[in-house]
């Protein structure tokens, strides 16, 4: 369960994200969607306790996400947009590490690692240096890293990132399974992804919320896609050609579109200013 | 207590899988190998001259503590200052730099946990390294008699030193996530501890005293001599104290940020 309010974060004087409102329920599949720079990473780092909001409450499973931080931190499952490994560690002992530091008890961290490698897929792997390992490979260590203390909130950015195919169906899969009994948010470019393991969107841009509703209804009349250009791109018609293209080539799923779409979405301009205070403020 | 042993056996086994570990351990060993073998060849050398003198009051005098040890913990310190902000480096700054202290700071642990649990990880590798820095009085007892208690309150000295440039070290590491600059800055700080009492008779009283207090080895020669002074174990706790204390000011304001 989340309960966000009027959440507003600055950096320095720039607004990442103004007034940003919306609830999780649990069993729930939220996707969390927006161009690059919306300030996205800006309320899942708030809502994971990696930082306070400038003003604004939420509350995950039922704990304030300041005043009681270390409550929502044992509680949330986090994926960082990037997959924060040690290389030199194996799965295994990295794991261990993490479920020791998010408080599983010695009885059962072993129970507790087994399911998370086995969740993953990455069993094969898990005596091998994480530095060995393929992106694929890495990017689900780091999702078996967010699972491993079985939180009741999981928030994924971008889970699905460097991904085959396969592993993309494989990794979508255990999403949907995770959503049974927990909170889910989930961060993601591709829109396909979104309508598939979905329940609710939320869609930001440029630090606001403007769309907020299941997904069925958002796209009873029209495509996501439309829906997210039309919210998303209201004012600068380059922008919304621009934008056609990117979403074109997201909707083919594959990465380096990913990629492309990512790039040039940096060059637009209207976001790119938004795009570095981000990037910097954060560090 | 938990989180803090998890933290520092995580950071200990990290020094191990790196290469840091090995590179500083050999090149410690190295150096202070040529340092010891250099102080006992003197010692042999004077040795033989006085026996070949004739003369046994001299003899009287030569002492393996005097002669070898002392002298030798006493240039480790210089090392120490070399040495220690590569072990220190990297304690904060690489997590920095690998975007892992996302993965810290979301998980249930504080910042003292985590100030204190890197703090010991270090520490733990300065045993090590302290242990396997044993083996010359090893040699020395093998093929000599030297004074036990007092190589101990040497080894006191060089592991109080040792935690002070920990905690120092950790401090700067946090500052940045370029593990070079935060290695610059301990070396610069702690070389500014061993040099700050060279002009204290210069200036004269009262400020003479002020920075001869503040020295780092100032307050570790009479250890080394055998002489365990509250005041002297009062600076180091003090340093460390300090260090941690920043430390973890620091690591709270990354959230702010």
């Amino acid at each position: 369960m989340i309960e966000v309010q009027k959440l507003t974060k600055f950096y320095g004087s720039h607004a990442a994200i103004r007034d940003v409102s919306f609830i999780a329920n649990p069993g729930e599949i939220l996707g969390f969607l927006g161009p690059n720079g919306a300030g996205k990473t800006t309320t899942m780092r708030i809502l994971t306790g990696y930082m306070p909001a400038t003003s604004g409450t939420a509350k995950v499973a039922g704990f304030d996400v300041f005043s009681e931080s270390q409550k929502v931190r044992a509680r949330v499952g986090y994926l960082p947009e990037n997959p924060p490994l040690y290389p030199e560690f194996t799965p295994l002992a990295y794991l261990d590490f993490v479920a020791r530091i998010n408080g599983v008890t010695r009885a059962r961290r072993r129970p507790a690692i087994e399911y998370a490698l086995e969740a993953t897929a990455i069993e094969d792997v898990a005596s091998l240096p994480i530095s060995t390992l393929s992106r694929g490979y890495r990017q689900r260590v780091a999702i078996a890293q967010a699972i491993v203390h079985e939180p009741e909130v999981i928030v994924l950015d971008e889970p699905t990132i460097g991904l085959d195919p396969k592993q993309v169906i494989g990794v979508r899969k255990l999403i949907k399974s995770l959503a049974s009994d927990r909170t889910v948010i989930l961060s993601t470019h591709i829109l396909p992804e979104v309508t598939q393991l979905c329940d609710r969107v939320v869609i930001i841009s440029r630090g606001q919320i403007v769309a907020d509703d299941t997904t069925d209804s958002l796209t009873a009349s029209e495509d996501l896609e439309q829906v997210f250009l039309r919210v998303t791109t209201s004012d600068v018609a380059e922008d919304e050609v621009a934008a056609a293209e990117h979403v074109e080539a997201a909707t083919n799923g594959t990465t380096s579109a990913m990629a492309e779409n990512n790039e040039s979405d940096v060059e637009t301009g209207d976001d790119a200013a938004a795009v570095t205070a981000d990037n910097g403020g954060g560090k | 207590m938990s989180n803090i042993w998890a933290l520092a056996s995580k950071e200990l086994r990290a020094y191990f899988l790196s290469p840091i570990a090995y590179v500083v351990l050999a090149g410690f060993l190295l150096i202070t190998g040529f340092m010891f073998w250099n102080m006992l060849a003197q010692f042999s050398r004077f040795v033989a001259i006085y026996s070949s003198m004739q003369r046994p009051d001299m003899m009287q005098q030569m002492n393996l503590n005097d002669m070898v040890m002392t002298p030798l913990l006493g240039n480790v310190t210089v090392v120490f200052i070399l040495i220690m902000p590569l072990i220190t480096m990297r304690l904060f700054a690489e997590e920095r730099a690998r975007g892992t202290d996302e993965l810290l700071l979301t998980s249930p642990v504080s910042t003292l946990e985590i100030t204190f649990g890197k703090f010991f990880g270090a520490a733990c590798f300065l045993l090590v390294l302290l242990g396997l820095f044993f083996v010359y009085p090893l040699v020395l007892m093998y093929f000599g008699d030297p004074e036990i208690p007092r190589i101990l309150t040497g080894y006191l000295a060089l592991l109080l030193i040792g935690l002070a440039a920990i905690a120092l070290g950790l401090f700067t590491s946090t500052l940045t996530d370029s593990q070079i600059v935060a290695g610059v800055l301990a070396g610069g700080l702690l070389l500014m501890l061993l040099l700050i009492s060279w002009p204290a008779q210069a200036v004269g009283e009262p400020f003479g005293a002020v920075l001869s207090y503040l020295s780092i080895t100032e307050h570790s020669s009479d250890l080394m001599r055998g002489l365990v002074k509250v005041e002297d174990l009062i600076y180091y706790v003090s340093v460390v104290a300090i260090g941690l204390f920043l430390s973890q000011r620091s690591l709270e304001s990354l959230r702010w940020r």
